[in-house]
């Protein structure tokens, strides 16, 4: 993280702004006041819930980077539930507007997991190209039946929805901010999925094929089910990640913006960025959800103090990835050596001398 | 779609396959060379990203292809020292760290073009370069034989890489250390050396193609790739590890693309419908991955960092 934020700061320096005056817009515009606190927050909110939910996948052994899409297609299948159905009462149709995009989501996310698992397709590659034709289904939906008719009829033909259901909208917490019932649903899923993996049977059969696929098979598990299963509760919560951003935006509506990047914000990748910085531990990761959701709205605020855009924070996202998982392999290496010559010292009595932690860190593996 | 079925529009067509399945092939063959040799790179989308800007840029600002091509070069061998010291002095797992460059290309890419351009300037790309005597053929000259030099190159390299991999000493330490390095250790090959040489050509190659995206296109945009790269990689399972299976996947998404671009140009498909065939590549490829999913013969020590002693 540090690194990240050095090299930011001589990108910053190469692209003639003064770092110091963007940082500190930066951390102004992210944790100055409340209002900009909850701003962070709902910020975070879409990258909690994919990046609980790729914890599951992660500790089951798979990788999934299909995030934009489930949240897309968890958006359209909450959004033609509230389109079928507007005049529900409010405390039925939030939760079953979560309901569809969850099942969404899962849909979306299963076929990556019966892909991989039947079909031997890298998943990787398959939940990438199932992120493309999401955007593909989300903007022919709202070009085409799904399009405001408002907007055919002032020929406008903005790509989005009519103002869905008000019934559906996601209601605001009190205390006079903009943060709404997203956040608490979001906290409360990433519980779920901490609960989930470490305080269920489920979890543990997870997390053993994730762990040891052959020994898991050796066990009776059907490592081929699990991944299927991890793939659609990591969906899930991808999909409920779109459902915040539909009912939870101001506009709520579901809109595009007619190229590669519709409503999403990159939450499907930010998110596996958060879950890497939380460890990939479910509960780790909403604090460090907060901090990436913080780091997009204070990119906002430097762009406009120092004109440079946003498009930094994805950059540096990308980098922080690579550090985090450098630095995990680095660091579980040192970890077994270490282990190594304390057993090789405990098994040679004779040995008087102490193991030197420094000299067993930089020992060669 | 009888006006599809003309000669000079089939012809058209076949021509705008070829120059299309450039950038894939370029991609899937840098990224051939890295898995011979063990090293899985799903960070060829970033690279690529990297590489079509920097040509783009270095075009716009001096108006020299020639400039635009090797820059495209020079940043993709730039990403390959990173990604080679990420995977390899680190040994980081190389499915994620591909992922953290593809944000990070993709990121930065936006980053610059923001910054520095702003507005799309279309410059202007690659001209057709007609071969003497082949050029002057009918249909097969008009097809093959006046594109622009990229694809040229790029279609040479087939053979060129089929030679390295399995003609030359290099390419048999490549394929050593990618089957069994601890073999090709105990023999004095230096695991790590070879596998930086194939990662360094590997991403250089993604950026060449990158460049050759952007300099067809006479443009950048963000995300301008759109999954270019990530097909590129399933093409080297399609393409069975070879250098000659790579170009034939290659020239069939060339040729989807190709078809559909020329759909969209007569008029064919409109609209919505447009958005459906815009899913034909993406669709293309996970059919191909189930199909060819049972393919064995991937090298044993993909994605496997070397250590020595274990």
């Amino acid at each position: 993280m540090l690194a990240a934020a050095l090299i930011g700061a001589v990108m910053l320096l190469i692209l003639g702004a003064n770092p110091l005056t963007g940082y500190a817009a930066l951390v102004d515009g992210a944790f100055g006041g409340t209002k900009n606190l909850a701003n962070s927050a709902l910020k975070a909110m879409p990258l909690l819930l994919v990046g609980a939910g790729i914890t599951v996948a992660f500790r089951t052994g798979v990788i999934n980077i299909g995030g934009e899409g489930q949240i897309i297609v968890g958006a359209i299948f909450s959004t033609l539930l509230v389109l079928a159905v507007p005049d529900v009462p409010r405390f039925l149709l939030v939760p079953l507007a979560f309901l569809f995009g969850a099942l969404g989501g899962a849909v979306w996310g299963g076929m990556a997991g019966a892909l991989k698992s039947y079909a031997g397709v890298n998943e990787i590659l398959s939940t990438i190209m199932l992120n493309i034709i999401a955007v593909q289904i989300l903007n022919l939906l709202l070009r085409g039946p799904l399009m405001d008719p408002g907007e055919i009829e002032r020929g406008s033909r903005i790509p989005h929805t009519e103002r869905l259901s008000g019934n559906a909208d996601l209601p605001i917490l009190p205390g006079g901010t903009r943060l709404h019932l997203g956040v608490v649903v979001a906290v409360l899923m990433a519980v779920a999925c901490y609960v989930l993996l470490f305080r269920t049977t489920q979890g543990l059969r997870l997390r053993a094929s994730g762990h040891n696929p052959f020994a898991s098979l050796y066990a009776g598990m059907s490592v081929k089910r699990n991944v299927v299963l991890a793939f659609m509760y990591s969906g899930a919560m991808c999909g409920m990640a779109g459902v915040t951003l539909v009912f939870g935006s101001e506009g709520h509506r579901l809109a595009t913006d007619g190229g590669a990047t519709t409503f999403t914000g990159a939450a499907g990748f930010n998110g596996i960025v958060a879950a890497l910085f939380g460890g990939l531990h479910p509960l780790w990761t909403i604090p460090a959800s907060f901090l990436f959701g913080a780091l997009l709205v204070g990119a906002n605020a430097m762009q406009r103090a120092v004109q440079v855009p946003a498009a930094l924070i994805l950059a540096l996202n990308g980098l922080v990835v690579v550090f985090v998982v450098g630095s995990m392999q680095a660091r579980a290496r040192l970890g077994r050596t270490a282990a190594r010559l304390r057993a090789e010292a405990r098994e040679s009595p004779a040995d008087t001398e102490a193991p030197d932690p420094d000299a067993a860190a930089e020992a060669p593996p | 779609m009888s006006d599809f079925f003309t000669v000079s529009v089939l012809l058209a067509t076949l021509a705008a396959g070829i120059r299309l399945a450039t950038p894939f092939l370029l991609a899937a063959l840098g990224e051939t060379l890295g898995q011979r040799s063990g090293v899985l790179n799903l960070g060829v989308e970033g690279v690529m990203l990297l590489g079509a800007y920097g040509a783009y840029y270095a075009t716009l600002r001096t108006e020299s292809v020639l400039l635009g091509i090797v820059i495209g070069l020079a940043v993709g061998g730039a990403m390959g020292i990173v990604y080679g010291v990420v995977t390899l002095a680190l040994k980081a797992e190389q499915g994620i760290s591909g992922i953290g460059i593809f944000i990070f290309g993709l990121g930065l890419s936006d980053l610059l073009f923001q910054k520095q351009v702003g507005t799309p300037t279309p410059i202007d790309g690659l001209g057709d370069l007609a071969i003497p005597v082949l050029g002057d053929l009918p249909w097969v000259g008009e097809v093959l034989f006046h594109q622009n030099v990229l694809v040229y190159v790029a279609f040479l390299l087939v053979p060129a890489m089929w030679y390295l991999i399995n003609r030359t000493p290099f390419g048999m330490n490549v394929r050593a250390v990618g089957e069994t390095p601890e073999a090709a250790d105990s023999l004095g090959v230096s695991v790590n050396r070879t596998r930086y040489i194939t990662i360094f050509v590997g991403n250089a190659l993604a950026g060449l193609a990158g460049a050759s995206l952007a300099l067809e296109l006479g443009i950048f945009q963000q995300n301008l790739t759109n999954g270019h790269g990530f097909i590129a990689v399933a093409l080297v399972y399609f393409g069975a590890w070879r250098p000659v299976g790579v170009m034939a996947g290659s020239m069939v998404f060339g040729l989807v693309s190709a078809m559909v671009l020329q759909w969209k140009t007569l008029g064919i498909v409109v609209g919505t419908t447009a958005s459906i065939v815009g899913m034909f590549p993406a669709v293309l490829t996970i059919l191909v991955l189930v199909l060819v999913s049972r393919r064995t013969g991937s090298p044993s020590a993909l994605t496997r960092p070397f250590e020595r002693g274990h």
